[in-house]
C-alpha cells in the first residue's frame, strides 16, 4: 500500500498559513490593494491542505531566499 | 432579412468605429472628473484640494489652446460592407492600371482617386499634393462572396455552434442570460482575459450537441476542409451558405461568443465587397528603363479584379455551374493570398520570376515586418559607425572620433547676439574646413547646406534664431554603443576627442562594460542634437556615472592588461631614483609629486602611492592571497593586482575609492593608475618568451612521475572492473563508474601538475607575472604548455566516438586506456602526438559550433525576458509591480537593496557605522 505523504512537511514546500482578518486589512492598506494586484492561488492547491481557505483570504507564504534570509509572499485564494 | 440588418446596424455602428469626436470641451470634464470625486466623498474641499483644483483647471486650459482633437475610445471590429462603401471613393471595376498614354485608368487599381503618387499632381478625391495626401480607399464588389482567410477559426466557431435552422446559439434560452451575466461578472473581477478564457470554454461544449435546444433541429457534423471550404455531411456548404447562417445570428447571442455585434456582425466575415489600398501605400517604381514595376499588393489585387470580373461575366452569360464555381475558388484563393501567402495548405503566389509575393500578412509580420522594423526599430540620422582601437592616453570618458567623421557629423548651435561672431567664423570656413558648418536652419525650420556659392549669402542672413550645424569638436557629447545592447553599461556618454586616422579609439578600461576587443569590433556613436537630450545623456550616461554595476555593485570599469601587470611590476619589484620616477609619474600625467618621499631612491610601492588620495584607507587581499594594506594614501603592504585594480567584479580597491571620494574622483584616479601601469611597462619592457615555460629537469621529472602514476592508477581501475571487483557509485553502472573514476584520475594529476609547475615556474618570467598577476592567462593554461595538455572533455566525459568500438583505428577494440579516450599526455611547447591532436581537434570543433549554436538562443531568451520584464518598476513602497499595478515581488529582490548601492549585494551595517 502506497505510504501517505503530507506534502506541507517536506523541506522543498514553505510554510503557508492563513491571514487573519486584521492581518488581512494591515496587508491591504499598508499595500494600497484593490482587488486584483495580488498574486493568486487555487484553492484546491496542494499546499493549502488543511487549511480551510475560502475564497478571497490571503495566505501567506514564508520561503527561504537566498537574498534576504527569509521572505514573506502573499497569495489571494481563488476557486477557479 | 440581410438588406433589412444592415441598415438596422448602419447608424450605431459608424458612430461606435468614427468615434474621433471633436472634443474642445472633453478634456475639461476628464481632467476634472478625479479630484471633483475626490472632493465629493470628503465633507467640504480642504484648501489644498481646492488649490489642486484650480492646477488641474489651469492645466485644461494650457491644453485647450493646442488639443482641438481628442481620441476618446477606440473600437476593434470587423469592417461592414456598407462602412467599406462609405470610405471608398472610389469603384474599381477594371484591372487595367494605365491607358496608351500612360495615364491612369478610370476605375483602374491605380484610379487618380485612390491618392496621388505622382510629384506634380493633384489629388482627385482630396485635392492635396504628392506627401499631403495620405490616399483613399477604393474598394470592388466581390461577384461571389468569400471567406476572410484570417476569420476563419471563428467563422469555423460559429458554425459549429449554432443551429443550422434557426441559427440561434446551442444554448437555452435561460442559459444564454445566465452566460452573459457570468463573462460580465469574470470580466470585471479578473480581466479581459480571464472573459476569453471563459467564452473559449463555453464554445468549446458546443461542438458536440446534435439537437438543437430552441427549435429541436438536429444538427449534423460540420468540418473545415483547410484552408477555407466548409463541409457539413460531406456536402460543401458554399460561402453563400456560410453567410445566410450567419446572418440569422441574433445579437444576442454574438455576446456568448465574445464578439462584439455593433462593431462586428458574424456576417462580415464573409467578404462582399473587398476594400482596394490606397496607392500610397503600394507605389509603383519607375526603373531607370522607364518601365514601371508595380507593388505586389497590386498585382495581387490586379489577379483578384481579373477573376472577379470573369467571374462576372460567366454568371451574367449563364454559364455552367461547375465553371463558375472553378472561377469562384480562383477567386476565394487570390483573396486569400492577399491576405496571407503563407497559408500551409496553398501554393504562394509567386512572381514571374518564382519569388513569392509580399502581401498583408508579410508586411505586418516577423523581424522584417512593420511592426518591429518600422515601428519597435528606430534608425538615426548623426551616427557614425568604425572598427574600433584602443588609445590608454585617452581619458576613461572620451571616446576618438576621426576627423572625417567629425566632419559629418554636426551639432546645432543656436545663434544669439553674444556667440554669433564665434558661429559666423564657423560658416565662413564651410563644410570643407575644420572646424566649420555644414548647414545654417532658419527659424521656420528650412535647412540650407552650405556650399562655397551659398556660403556669402548664409554670413549674410546669419542671425539669432537662426541654427548653424557646426562640425563635431573635442568636449561634444556623445553616445557611445557597442551590440549587443544587454546591459544599460552598453550606451555610454563619452566625451569627443576629435584624432586623425579613421577609426573610432577608447580607452581600454572600458573594454569590460562594452565586452569589446580589437580584433576587428565595430562600435556606433550617436550625437544628441538638443540641449534636453545632452543632458539627459551627461548625467544619466557618462561613463563616471555607471562604474558599479547595478548586476553586483562593484566596479565593471578597472584595468586590463598592461593596467595590471604593469602595476604589478611596479609595487612588486620595482624601485628606481627619485628622478626617474618623477619623469615616470609625469608621463603618467601626475604633476604633483609632494607625495613622493624625498629619498635618492623610491620604491615602486611608494611611486603607486602617488597617485591615491592622501586620505585614502584599504584593506584587502591579492590574488595570491596576501594581505593588501594602504594606510593614509600609502600602500605599505602588498602588491597591486587584478583583485584591487581589475574591472569586472574585481577591482576591490576601485570600489573602495568609489564609495569614499565618488565617480568623478575614481576615474581621475583610475587614470592615473592605468597610465602609470602603461608607463612602467613602456619603460621596464614585457614580453613573453617561449622560455618562460622552461621548468628545470626536476619539475620535468616530477611531471613524468605524475602522469606515470596516474596513468598506472588508470590501469589498476580497469583490472578491477575487467575482474567485476569495482563497486558501483549510487545510481550509476558499473561503466559509468569507471569513467567517472579514470576522469577524476586524470583531472587530479593535472591539477597535480598545475601545483608542481607553480612550484618550479620562475617568477620573474613574463608570462608567470601575467598570469600571477591577473593580466591574462592562468597557472592552468602554463601548465598545459609546459607540463601536459590533459584530458579532454566533450560533454562532460571522455571521448567516445569514432569507429565502432574504438575512437581512431590506432586502437584496440575495447581499449579504456586514457591514450584511446582523448588524454593527451603531452604539453604544447613540446608537442602533440597526432593521435592527440586530433583529440584536441575535436574538442576545438566542438567549442565552436557550441558558440556559433548558443549566441542566437541566448539572444532570444534575453529577448523574451526583455520583452516580459519591460515595464515593471519599483513602487515607493518597495514592491515591485507591472503596468497594471499586479504584485510581482512583496519587496524588490526580497532584500529591498538596490544592487548599484551595494557591495557585491549586500550593505554592511556594522563597517558604514564603524567608519562614521
Ligand atoms: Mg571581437
Ligand atoms: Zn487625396
Ligand atoms: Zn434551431
Amino acid at each position: 500500500m502506497a505510504k501517505k505523504i503530507d506534502i506541507t512537511k517536506h523541506v522543498l514546500v514553505p510554510k503557508h498559513t492563513l491571514v487573519s482578518e486584521a492581518e488581512k486589512k494591515r496587508i491591504t492598506d499598508n499595500l494600497k490593494l484593490s482587488g486584483s494586484e495580488l498574486p493568486r492561488i487555487l484553492k484546491t492547491d496542494p499546499a493549502l491542505a488543511g487549511l480551510k481557505a475560502k475564497d478571497g483570504d490571503i495566505i501567506k507564504i514564508t520561503r527561504i531566499s537566498r537574498t534576504a534570509g527569509e521572505t514573506i509572499f502573499y497569495r489571494r485564494v481563488i476557486s477557479a | 432579412m440581410a438588406k433589412k440588418e444592415e441598415e438596422k446596424m448602419e447608424g450605431e455602428t459608424k458612430e461606435e468605429l468614427v468615434k474621433e469626436e471633436v472634443q474642445e470641451e472633453h478634456g475639461e470634464v476628464d481632467e476634472a472628473k478625479q479630484p471633483m470625486e475626490e472632493a465629493d466623498s470628503s465633507e467640504e474641499p480642504t484648501e489644498a484640494e481646492e488649490k489642486k483644483e484650480e492646477m488641474t483647471r489651469e492645466r485644461v486650459e494650457a491644453m485647450q489652446h493646442f488639443v482641438f482633437k481628442q481620441v476618446s475610445s477606440i473600437v476593434f471590429g470587423v469592417l461592414s460592407p456598407k462602412m467599406l462603401k462609405k470610405m471608398a471613393s472610389a469603384k474599381i471595376v477594371t484591372p487595367e492600371l494605365y491607358d496608351k498614354e500612360g495615364y491612369p485608368v478610370d476605375g483602374g487599381l491605380m484610379d487618380v482617386r485612390l491618392g496621388v503618387i505622382d510629384p506634380g499632381l493633384r489629388c482627385k478625391t482630396c485635392g492635396s499634393k504628392l506627401k499631403e495626401c495620405i490616399g483613399h480607399f477604393g474598394y470592388i464588389e466581390l461577384a461571389r462572396p468569400v471567406i476572410h482567410i484570417k476569420l476563419i477559426n471563428i467563422v469555423y466557431d460559429l458554425l459549429r455552434s449554432t443551429c443550422r435552422e434557426c441559427s440561434r446559439i446551442l444554448i437555452p434560452e435561460d442559459k444564454i442570460k445566465k452566460i452573459t451575466k457570468q463573462l460580465d461578472t469574470i470580466e470585471e473581477e479578473e480581466g479581459i482575459e480571464a472573459r476569453r478564457a471563459m467564452v473559449k470554454k463555453v464554445i468549446a461544449d458546443l461542438k458536440t450537441i446534435n439537437k438543437c435546444p430552441h427549435c429541436k433541429a438536429k444538427q449534423n457534423k460540420i468540418t473545415l476542409e483547410k484552408p477555407s471550404t466548409f463541409m457539413e455531411n460531406e456536402k460543401r456548404l458554399s460561402p453563400i451558405d456560410v453567410r445566410a447562417r450567419l446572418e440569422k445570428i441574433p445579437d444576442e447571442d454574438c455576446v456568448v461568443f465574445g464578439i462584439n455585434p455593433v462593431a462586428s456582425r458574424p456576417e462580415w466575415m464573409v467578404l462582399t465587397i473587398l476594400p482596394i489600398p490606397p496607392v500610397t501605400v503600394r507605389p509603383s517604381i519607375t526603373l531607370e528603363s522607364g518601365e514601371r514595376s508595380e507593388d505586389d499588393l497590386t498585382h495581387k489585387l490586379g489577379d483578384i479584379v481579373r477573376i472577379n470580373q470573369r467571374l462576372f461575366e460567366n454568371i451574367n452569360a449563364g454559364a455552367p455551374e461547375i465553371i463558375i464555381e472553378d472561377l469562384w475558388d480562383l477567386l476565394q484563393y487570390h483573396v486569400t493570398t492577399f491576405f496571407d501567402n503563407n497559408i500551409a495548405q496553398l501554393p504562394p503566389a509567386r512572381h514571374r520570376s518564382g519569388q513569392p509575393l509580399k502581401t498583408i500578412t508579410d508586411r505586418i509580420k516577423s523581424k522584417e515586418g512593420r511592426i518591429r522594423h518600422n515601428l519597435a526599430g528606430k534608425r538615426t540620422n548623426f551616427c557614425a559607425r568604425t572598427v574600433i582601437s584602443p588609445d590608454p592616453m585617452l581619458q576613461i570618458n572620451e571616446v576618438g572620433v576621426p576627423l572625417t567623421v567629425a566632419m559629418k557629423l554636426t551639432v546645432p548651435e543656436t545663434v544669439n547676439e553674444w556667440n554669433a561672431a564665434y558661429l559666423k567664423k564657423f560658416v565662413e570656413r564651410g563644410p570643407g574646413v575644420y572646424p566649420g558648418a555644414n548647414y545654417i536652419i532658419r527659424p521656420d525650420g528650412k535647412k540650407k547646406k552650405i556650399t562655397d556659392e551659398t556660403k556669402e549669402a548664409a554670413l549674410e542672413e546669419l542671425q539669432p534664431g537662426y541654427k548653424v550645424e557646426r562640425h563635431l569638436m573635442d568636449g561634444d557629447v556623445g553616445i557611445f554603443n557597442r551590440q549587443p545592447s544587454l546591459h544599460r553599461m552598453s550606451m555610454m556618454c563619452h566625451r569627443v576627442k576629435v584624432l586623425p586616422y579613421r577609426t573610432l579609439r577608447l580607452n581600454p578600461v572600458v573594454c569590460a562594460p562594452y565586452n569589446a576587443d580589437f580584433d576587428g569590433d565595430e562600435m556606433n556613436l550617436h550625437i544628441p542634437q538638443t540641449e534636453e537630450a545632452r543632458a539627459e545623456a551627461e548625467i544619466l550616461m557618462e561613463v563616471q556615472t555607471q562604474i558599479v554595476s547595478p548586476r553586483y555593485g562593484l566596479s565593471v570599469i578597472g584595468c586590463i592588461h598592461d593596467g595590471i601587470s604593469g602595476n604589478y611590476i611596479l609595487t612588486k619589484m620595482l624601485s628606481m631614483p627619485r628622478e626617474e620616477a618623477v619623469e615616470l609619474l609625469s608621463s603618467a600625467g601626475v604633476m604633483d609629486f609632494s607625495q613622493l618621499p624625498g629619498k635618492k631612491v623610491v620604491s615602486g610601492a611608494e611611486i603607486f602611492s602617488a597617485v591615491l588620495p592622501a586620505d585614502f584607507n584599504f584593506r584587502g587581499k591579492s590574488k595570491s592571497g596576501e594581505e593588501v594594506v594602504i594606510e593614509n594614501g600609502k600602500l605599505v603592504k602588498g602588491v597591486m593586482d587584478k583583485v584591487s585594480l581589475g574591472g569586472e567584479g574585481a577591482g576591490l580597491l576601485l570600489r573602495s575609492l568609489h564609495k569614499k571620494y565618488g565617480a568623478a574622483e575614481t576615474v581621475k584616479v583610475l587614470h592615473r593608475i592605468l597610465c602609470l601601469g602603461v608607463e612602467t611597462l613602456v619603460k621596464h619592457g614585457l614580453s613573453a618568451l617561449i622560455s618562460d615555460t622552461d621548468m628545470p629537469d626536476e619539475a620535468n621529472e616530477k611531471i613524468q612521475n605524475i602522469l606515470n602514476t596516474a596513468e598506472e592508477e588508470v590501469n589498476q581501475v580497469i583490472e578491477k572492473f575487467k575482474a567485476g571487483e569495482l563497486d558501483a557509485y549510487p545510481g550509476k553502472t558499473l561503466k559509468e563508474t569507471l569513467e567517472l573514476k579514470i576522469l577524476e584520475i586524470l583531472n587530479r594529476s593535472r591539477t597535480k601538475c598545475g601545483v608542481v609547475i607553480k612550484e618550479y615556474a620562475n617568477k620573474n618570467a613574463f608570462s608567470i607575472i601575467m598570469a600571477e598577476s591577473g593580466a591574462v592567462g592562468s597557472y592552468l593554461n602554463i601548465s598545459q604548455i609546459s607540463a601536459c595538455a590533459g584530458q579532454q572533455v566533450l560533454r562532460g566525459k571522455r571521448i567516445e566516438k569514432g569507429y565502432k568500438g574504438r575512437t581512431l583505428s590506432h586502437f584496440k577494440k575495447g581499449d579504456l586506456s586514457p591514450a584511446a579516450h582523448g588524454f593527451v599526455r603531452h604539453g604544447f611547447k613540446h608537442g602533440l602526438k597526432p593521435h592527440e591532436f586530433f583529440f584536441h581537434a575535436i574538442l576545438g570543433r566542438d567549442s565552436l559550433m557550441d558558440t556559433a549554436l548558443r549566441t542566437p538562443k541566448s539572444g532570444y531568451l534575453y529577448r523574451r525576458l526583455a520583452n516580459a520584464m519591460q515595464d515593471l518598476r519599483v513602487e515607493y513602497d518597495e514592491s515591485v509591480r507591472d503596468a497594471n499595478g499586479r504584485i510581482i515581488q512583496f519587496k524588490y529582490g526580497e532584500d529591498g537593496i538596490d544592487v548599484a548601492r551595494s557591495e557585491s549585494g549586500k550593505i554592511d551595517v556594522q563597517k558604514i557605522i564603524d567608519e562614521t
